[in-house]
């Protein structure tokens, strides 16, 4: 008998939990419609600015024996080209029962907002803030999501211009991660995504004798942020009411149904597209139904947040 | 304890290619597949893909468009690269009578093929164009390791006048190959697309692309809903129909 996999997020309903996560994959119409295709409940787009970002050079992206270290610099087209790229998105997606996430990020709340005007006008189900970016510190200073007045202020200035569904991407980073959540809830968030890469991190090549990133740190995805992101979901989830899609290392169907038990609403899906490419999407899926016929569990509503004992 | 992401190779000898780059020939091997590429790193400088022009020795010939590729060029015996891969999905070897078409820096990623599918005793024709004949690459690796070459050149200073598409016109017409691969500037990969549609000849397409990653996450590379390091760089042609809209997806 088929489970019920469907979850609500910030009042849009997903046919299943699986998010392909922000920065994988980019924000190509093709290529976000392909993870739709291969059974992505949402799927989102990588992070644009207002303007044009080139980002940092390679290297960028390594992938160092449990995870993926990035420090890729929010390279993107701008939020105007963005819009139309996810306009072809949206097109290209019909059919596929998936939702489109749009990814925002800026260096003040006022371009966070002004980003967000533009990007809203092609149609995306739910927007995402992404204030949680480990990579542009030194040219950004420190994530807004460090602070929970600053990311209340992010969440503030782009409630007044959109009244849609609307995510913050907060980071495991914050040592005052709750006191971020109350604040960006406060300030009208319709729900979070928890969360961003960790660290920064390090690599040092032992012949070059320097570090191997371009930025010389980078975030950490992949199998070593999960139970990091785990916790952060939670610590989180134990006292707000927000929808949560937990995102950090999950590559299965035991790790996807981790984070409900946590208490997430849904699942971000990245840095496992490395090992299988978007097969990941139909595996994970299966794997949470068969556990869920063995354990005689008809929907994830009967487990979310089952972990808080 | 890790494995190091790099592995390191030092330069054994550096060959010129006419006036436009250098091929790298470095002291060890590294197993791939015709038409996969590496990511090469210059410390200090950049990281670029580039095609694994022979793998045994592991060699790499670069064509001068930027800073990466101009100080890579300028590496000679004794220097140090550091590289990760291989990356991709390579052609397949598989024909009795392959003709090759290269353009530019392109030409690198069809020395392998040539290589292993003379290897399997195919017959092999090569055409390779520039815009003179100081801008040709590898025809030397070619015809040494045994192919029929087809030169053409925008100024007739080498091989025919015109472009590679016109130096294989004639085997194309005559229906000569059974397989034909190609890697070069899109304009050339399109016409070829476009000339050989509706026919029976299966074509393979070697995409170039501005890569990140290099293993398919970052999305940097794409084309339609194709990942070109990843999925490619080489696709049959019916994969990437995105070639021939008239903007590049």
């Amino acid at each position: 008998m088929a489970r019920d996999l469907s979850v609500e997020l910030a009042g849009v309903r997903l046919r299943n939990p699986l998010v392909l996560a922000s920065g994988i994959w980019g924000s190509a119409a093709g290529t976000l419609a392909r993870a739709a295709r291969a059974g992505a409940g949402a799927v989102t787009s990588k992070s644009c600015s207002l303007e044009p970002r080139a980002g940092h050079p390679n290297p960028t992206v390594l992938h160092w024996g449990h995870g993926l270290i990035n420090a890729v610099g929010l390279s993107n087209p701008g939020a105007a080209a963005e819009r139309d790229e996810l306009v072809h998105a949206r097109a290209e997606m019909v059919g596929t029962g998936a939702v489109l996430i749009a990814s925002v990020f800026g260096d003040t709340p006022a371009a966070f907002a002004e980003a967000v005007g533009i990007v809203a006008q092609a149609g995306p189900e739910i927007i995402e803030l992404n204030i949680s970016c480990p990579n542009v510190q030194s040219e950004f200073g420190r994530p807004f999501a460090l602070e929970p007045l600053a990311a209340a202020q992010v969440t503030e200035a782009v409630r007044a211009v959109y009244p849609g569904p609307l995510l913050v991407k907060l980071s495991p980073n914050a040592t005052e991660l709750l006191a971020v959540g109350r604040a960006v809830a406060a300030a009208g968030a319709d729900g979070l995504t928890v969360g961003n890469t960790l660290g920064p991190g390090m690599l040092i090549d032992l012949e070059a004798r320097r570090p191997i990133l371009s930025n010389r740190v980078g975030g950490l995805s992949g199998p070593a942020l999960r139970p990091v992101a785990v916790r952060c979901v939670y610590e989180l989830a134990a006292v707000l009411e927000l929808p949560i899609i937990g995102t950090g290392g999950v590559a299965s169907g035991r790790d996807a149904l981790e984070m409900v038990m946590a208490g997430a609403a849904a699942v971000g899906i990245g840095s496992a597209l490395y090992d299988e490419g978007d097969a990941v999407f139909a595996r994970v899926l299966t794997e949470m139904e068969a556990w869920m016929e063995r354990e005689g569990v008809a929907s994830l509503d009967e487990i979310r947040g089952c972990a808080h004992v | 304890m890790s494995d190091a992401i790099y592995r390191t190779y030092r330069i054994v000898e550096r060959r010129p290619e006419g006036a436009v780059g250098a091929t790298l020939i470095l002291d060890g091997a590294l197993a791939a597949e015709p038409g996969q590429f590496v990511m090469v790193w210059l410390p200090g400088i950049e990281e670029r893909p580039l095609a694994v022009m022979d793998d045994d020795p592991l060699s790499m010939t670069v064509r001068v468009v930027g800073p990466f590729t101009r100080a890579l060029a300028a590496c000679g015996p004794g220097d140090r690269l550091w590289v990760r891969g291989p990356f991709g999905r390579g052609f397949p070897v598989k024909g009795e009578r392959l003709l090759l078409a290269g353009g530019g820096s392109g030409v690198a990623s069809l020395t392998l093929l040539a290589k292993r599918a003379l290897a399997v005793g195919a017959a092999v024709r090569v055409a390779l164009g520039a815009r003179s004949s100081d801008q040709l690459m590898l025809p030397w690796r070619f015809a040494g390791l045994g192919c029929e070459l087809l030169l053409a050149t925008d100024d007739g200073s080498a091989g025919m006048a015109g472009t590679a598409l016109d130096a294989l016109e004639p085997a194309l017409a005559a229906g000569w190959p059974d397989l034909v691969c190609a890697c070069g500037p899109e304009v050339m990969l399109r016409a070829l697309a476009r000339r050989m549609a509706g026919g029976a000849t299966p074509l393979y397409l070697s995409l170039e692309r501005a890569m990140k990653c290099g293993f398919g996450v970052c999305g940097n590379c794409t084309c339609g809903d194709r990942l070109v390091c990843r999925d490619g760089p080489v696709f049959p042609v019916d994969e990437v129909l995105c070639l021939l809209e008239p903007t590049l997806g």
